[in-house]
This record gives C-alpha cells, sequence and structure tokens, in this order.
C-alpha cells in the first residue's frame, strides 16, 4: 500500500517579487503573479532578461518565426506529428527510473534519473531538433543550419535533416572538433557539413558568431536550429516548449510511481535547456525546489563557465543574460571538462528564475563531476555524459543532507559514450 | 545645424569612412583619422571593439582582436574620440559597434561619455527598433544621433519603425549578410535607395561591400552618402602603424570618385 509522502523537510520558497528594474523606462511586464509559467512576455522579455537583440537583417525573420510558431503551437496537426515522432523515432517517454544503489552509497534522499540518455541519438537534444525542424519544414525552409560544442546537439541536428532529406551545415568550434572527435564523424556519417570554427578559443561560443553570421547571409532559404534555451525570441521559449516533454512526462511518471511530487529537482547547465525542460512543468508546485548545476571547472575563482556565480547580465547573441564579461563588456572564455557545459552565456528564462529566486542554481568543479561520473558507472551500471555527471555531483553533496524518504529527481541528460576518450585522458589513462 | 547634417548638406554625395579603433593599437588611431580626414572623407565612423562582432565579416572581426590584443578599452574609445574633436572640430564623428560594450555601465552612461567626448551619433548593430528601450531614450536624452540601419528585409511595412527615432542619417546596408564581403547588384540598391528615400526625412547612406571608387561612384549618384570600411580596414591590417598613408590615399580616391558622382549626370 502507497503511503502517503511526509511533509517536505526544504525550506519555503521566497516570496515572490517582481524582478529589478522592470519598470525602468515604462518597461513593465512582470508575468501574473501566481504564476512562474506565463513568460516571455509578447516582446520576449523575462523580466529584464532575453529579448530580441540581433542585426536588422534577422529582425523580420525572427518575426516570422514567432508567428509561425505561435500557430503551430496552436495547430494540433503540428503536435501529433511531434508527438509521433517522438514516441516512434525518439523512443519517449524516456523511463524513470529509481537509483538504488548510489541511493544506498549516499544514505540520504531517495535518487531517481530521468533517463533521457536512452533517446534516440544519447541526449536531450534530439527532442529539440524534432520540434524545430518541422517547424522550418512548415515555414518552406530548405536547408538548416545549426552551432554545437559537445557535438550532442550537431548530432541531433544532423540526424533529423536526414531523417527529413535537408541539407545541413553544422558550426563547431576547433577546440571542441579536436576533443570531441566520435562527435565529429556521427554527424558526417548523417550527410553534415562540418565546418570548424577557428575564431576565439574554438568553442562553442564562437560556433554560435559564426552560425549567425552564415544565417544573416542566408535568410531566404535557411532555418538556424538553436541547440540550447538562449538567443532571440522565441528561441528560448520555443526549445523550452519542445524539452518540457523531459518534465512533463516525468511529473506523470513520478505520480504514478509514489503518488507523490519530487522534492528537489536537479540538472546540468550550459545554456540550460535540459534544466528548463525539467523544471518548466513544475514551477507552480511550491513544493519542488529545484537546483540548477553549472560548471566551475577548475574552480569559481579561476577559469570557469558559470555565468550565474561568476557572471552579470548583459547582452550576447540575441538576448539579454547573465554573462562572463570584463568590466567593458567584452566576453570572455569560459571553461569546462564538459565541451557542453564550456559557454559564457545561459537562457535568459535561468536569469529570471535565479533573480526572482524560484530556482537555486550552484556550480561543480571539473574533478567532482569527473569523481561522479565515476561513482554513477559503478553503483548503476550507467556512463552518463560529462554533463550530466555536473548534476549527479550536486545530488552527490545534496542526498546526505536529506531524509530517506525524500525524493531527488536529476536529469540525466546524455550518455558519456562521446565522453570516454576525454575521461581516460583525465585519468591518466592511454586508450 | 548639426556637424551631421552639415556634412549632408554640401550639395553633393558624403563618403562616410569606417575603421576599427585601437588597430592596430589605441595609439596609432589618430594619425588614421586624420588621414581619413585629409583624404576627403565627410563623416567618420570608429568602431567599438568587441570579442563577439557577428555581424563581420573576416577582415573587420580580425580587427576587433588586433584592438583588443593591443589592450584598447571603451575609456580608450572615448579618449580617441575626445582628441579627434580637438582636433577636428567640424568633422562628424559616429561610434559604431554592439550592444554590450554600450550598454554594460547603463545608456545613460554611455549617452553622457558620447556627449562628454562630442560623439554626434551612434550605431549599434544589435539593437533593433524593438529593443529600442536598451539605448535609444538615453542618446535621444543627451542629444546623440542614432543611426539605425536598414537592410534588404527591412520591407515597406517595416521601414516606419526604422525611422521612428533615427537622426543623423540612415544606414542602408545594401546586402543581406556580414560586412566585407559580396556586393550587391547597382539595380538592387537604386531601387532600395528610391523606396526608403521616399519615405525618410534624413540622409541615406549605403554600406556593406563597397570597395572602389567605381562601386561607390555608381551608388553615390543615387545615395546621400556612401560608406566604405573593409576596404580600409584591410589598409590598416596590411600597414599596421603605417597605415596612415595608404588610407589617405584611397580615401582620397573614393573621395574624389563620390563627391563627383552627380556632376554632368543632371
Amino acid at each position: 500500500m502507497q503511503h502517503l509522502p511526509p511533509a517536505p523537510k526544504v525550506r519555503a520558497l521566497q516570496i515572490w517579487t517582481f524582478p529589478r528594474g522592470s519598470a525602468k523606462r515604462g518597461r513593465m511586464n512582470a508575468p501574473t503573479p501566481n504564476s512562474f509559467r506565463t513568460l516571455p512576455d509578447e516582446r520576449g522579455h523575462f523580466g529584464q532578461f532575453g529579448g530580441r537583440y540581433v542585426a536588422e537583417t534577422l529582425m523580420p525573420l525572427i518575426l516570422d518565426l514567432e508567428a509561425e510558431y505561435r500557430k503551430a503551437k496552436a495547430d494540433p496537426a503540428f503536435q501529433a506529428e511531434f508527438d509521433d515522432l517522438l514516441e516512434h523515432y525518439v523512443g519517449r517517454p524516456s523511463p524513470l527510473y529509481f537509483a538504488p544503489r548510489i541511493t544506498e552509497e549516499l544514505g540520504g534522499a531517495q535518487i531517481w534519473f530521468k533517463r533521457d540518455e536512452l533517446n534516440h541519438t544519447g541526449a536531450h537534444k534530439i527532442n529539440n531538433c524534432v520540434g524545430q525542424i518541422l517547424l522550418a519544414m512548415r515555414m518552406g525552409k530548405t536547408r538548416i543550419i545549426a552551432e554545437t560544442g559537445a557535438g550532442q546537439h550537431g548530432v541531433a541536428t544532423a540526424t533529423v535533416c536526414a531523417r527529413f532529406g535537408l541539407p545541413c551545415v553544422i558550426f563547431m568550434g576547433a577546440t571542441d572538433v579536436a576533443r570531441q572527435a566520435p562527435n565529429v564523424f556521427r554527424m558526417k556519417l548523417l550527410g553534415a557539413e562540418v565546418v570548424p570554427v577557428t575564431a576565439g578559443a574554438g568553442t562553442l561560443k564562437d560556433a554560435m558568431n559564426e552560425a549567425l553570421r552564415d544565417w544573416v547571409a542566408n535568410v531566404h532559404n535557411t532555418f538556424y536550429i538553436i541547440g540550447t534555451a538562449a538567443g532571440p525570441h522565441p528561441y528560448p521559449e520555443m526549445v523550452r516548449d519542445f524539452q518540457s516533454v523531459i518534465g512533463k512526462e516525468a511529473r506523470v511518471q513520478m505520480m504514478e510511481r509514489t503518488g507523490r511530487l519530487p522534492d528537489v529537482l536537479v540538472a546540468a547547465i550550459g545554456g540550460g535547456s535540459n534544466a528548463i525542460g525539467l523544471f518548466h512543468p513544475f514551477l507552480d508546485d511550491p513544493s519542488v525546489k529545484m537546483l540548477g548545476v553549472e560548471a566551475a571547472g577548475h574552480g569559481l575563482d579561476k577559469e570557469h563557465a558559470a555565468s550565474l556565480a561568476g557572471g552579470r547580465p548583459g547582452i550576447l547573441h540575441g538576448n539579454k543574460t547573465y554573462l562572463l564579461q570584463d568590466e567593458d563588456g567584452q566576453i570572455t572564455e569560459g571553461h569546462s571538462i564538459s565541451a557542453g557545459l564550456d559557454y559564457p552565456g545561459i537562457g535568459p528564462e535561468h536569469s529570471w528564475l535565479k533573480e526572482i529566486g524560484r530556482v537555486d542554481y550552484t556550480s561543480v568543479t571539473d574533478k567532482e563531476a569527473l569523481n561522479a561520473f565515476q561513482l554513477l558507472c559503478r553503483t548503476e551500471g550507467i556512463i552518463p555524459a560529462l554533463e550530466p555527471a555536473h548534476a549527479i555531483a550536486a545530488v552527490q553533496k545534496l542526498a546526505p543532507t536529506m531524509d530517506k524518504d525524500q525524493i531527488i529527481l536529476a536529469n540525466l541528460c546524455g550518455r558519456g559514450d562521446k565522453d570516454i576518450f576525454s575521461v581516460a585522458e583525465h585519468l591518466g589513462v592511454s586508450l | 545645424m548639426s556637424r551631421l547634417a552639415q556634412a549632408f548638406a554640401k550639395g553633393r554625395p558624403a563618403l562616410v569612412t569606417f575603421v576599427t579603433g585601437g588597430d592596430p593599437t589605441p595609439d596609432a588611431t589618430a594619425s588614421i583619422l586624420d588621414a581619413l580626414v585629409e583624404g576627403g572623407a565627410d563623416v567618420i565612423e570608429l568602431g567599438m571593439p568587441f570579442t563577439d562582432p557577428m555581424a563581420d565579416g573576416p577582415a573587420i572581426q580580425l580587427a576587433n582582436l588586433r584592438s583588443l590584443g593591443a589592450g584598447t578599452t571603451t575609456a580608450a574609445i572615448f579618449r580617441i574620440a575626445a582628441e579627434f574633436r580637438a582636433r577636428h572640430p567640424e568633422v562628424p564623428l559616429v561610434l559604431m559597434g554592439y550592444a554590450n560594450p554600450m550598454t554594460i555601465r547603463g545608456a545613460d552612461w554611455f549617452a553622457t561619455e558620447c556627449v562628454k567626448a562630442g560623439v554626434d551619433g551612434v550605431i549599434c548593430v544589435d539593437i533593433p527598433p524593438e529593443e529600442d528601450p536598451e539605448l535609444g531614450p538615453a542618446l535621444r536624452d543627451a542629444g546623440v544621433s542614432l543611426i539605425r540601419l536598414a537592410t534588404p528585409t527591412t520591407d515597406h511595412a517595416r521601414l516606419p519603425a526604422v525611422l521612428d527615432g533615427s537622426s543623423g542619417f540612415l544606414y542602408y546596408v545594401s546586402v543581406a549578410g556580414i560586412t566585407g564581403m559580396q556586393q550587391a547588384a547597382q539595380a538592387s540598391i537604386d531601387e532600395a535607395v528610391a523606396r526608403i528615400k521616399a519615405s525618410a526625412t534624413i540622409p541615406v547612406a549605403v554600406g556593406f561591400g563597397v570597395r572602389t571608387p567605381d562601386q561607390a561612384a555608381a551608388i553615390a549618384r543615387v545615395a546621400d552618402g556612401v560608406v566604405v570600411g573593409s576596404a580600409l580596414v584591410d589598409l590598416v591590417a596590411k600597414h599596421g602603424t603605417d597605415a596612415a598613408g595608404p588610407v589617405k590615399e584611397l580615401t582620397a580616391a573614393l573621395a574624389a570618385a563620390v563627391h563627383s558622382a552627380r556632376k554632368g549626370a543632371f
């Protein structure tokens, strides 16, 4: 017989406050105070964050995209095709898994994983790519471009392009091309052209600059599939909506399995698409705490990629959000062992959720993530990607502080096949 | 009459020239700006370097990196501007760059610094009319022109929004693309300029992909001004701190072509 859940022993939510600076120059854009799920506003703002900071050439296209997305969102046929592909092509719903041995080892809260690493292509990225390519075809676009860091989004984009027969160009930083060789080969097998970007440090930020340059020169026929919940409006909303399948499924599965909601959700954050996908359907459940985990790299006092912990608000890649930058607003390079978290910004909705206090954010170092990576391999027989290894490292710290009848749900957003070479290198093993 | 208005009221088309501030070094920029003026440029655009110049092609991307690599700060850009203003009291100076360096200390701070340095106008690549509150009101309150960009994708319905709140001149980007790459077909420029001038009460200058005196002259037959950037930046890349001579030479050739483009044509 199912016992009623005990009252959660976590601190109460902060009292609702309006985002700071929201009234400046008459720009009131607060959501209704009884829901955290009504943003962005009609101008694409989450409080002071988000927006559409793009070159004029792209602006008409962004407005078209928004109009077409509104229509698609209201079209049952679009939703049905999306759902059908997620079920039969991606393999959803992904399982919700209770992890007994890591729970026992950490000796505190029950640890559950949303198994999005079991998706086709091995990560959550495919959810969003399916949605965006359907939209691209609906808009009559005939060429797809995308940026990628770890290569997971590049592989997912190349996959849907192969599935629908559209030409695909992936921009990838030259540094990432070198450290993610298996994914580069996968993209090429899938028929994509991979363009190494040598500007800057040759990582995700530089790949995104180059994708934007390509897009502005090819607006008439090209659709840009952005891989994370960032960029100009409507991308943060659109990517969140497509990724929210993670949280919607998890909510139903958790209720079916335990009769209650989890106490804490945990997810890794680079741009933040897997996290917002898990969090968003739970935002209006006051008993559910949420923890986003940024990459602290070598440490927050050294090189890292924790935009919320170590950055401040600024404008880059079409949106206003927390950025790693110097006092002149020059963007500084992020660092993380995980190529997928190595980005100096974060999705604007996370910046807003941090400022209003609905979601807590923390960070873990490369070393902590490597330890967590090995812990999950050893205890559960699951090799995680280095990105969710950051979430697991946070779970490692959190679980022992909680009671055994409490529940942590972490998003296992990608599998680690792509990372075994770089992990081996960090562990001093030559393959 | 403002300096910008005067530059477009000389009874001939204006030459607008762009170089990146602090390229190759902050100290070398003054001689390059002087070369532009001596060569006959009517308006000077001074690029503010940014780590992520996503609307720029390879030439100006590299100029941004050279400038930042030489230690150029926002304070150095305003110092270059203020010293230029002292040497050239009549020549309009416009800052061009990206939103983050312009807004990071607050739009009011930036507008005040522009006034103090004698900057006449600002072109911000990544603040479209939809995000005008980020910078536009502060500049207008301070009496600094906000110069907006119109592009081949700016259709008839959008043009009024682009013009609303713009002053100084309208910068028509002749190609959908990044700086310094291909040139647009002259016929498409003629058509677009005629369409925009039917709605605009401010001068229209055309840029992106304009490299030679002949190209500049062809555009000057229809537009109020011609913008040349990457071709000049290429000379700075090639000649470094000795770029003033070659920059003056190219500017003079461009100025001669632009200023005389309509002679005998009417």
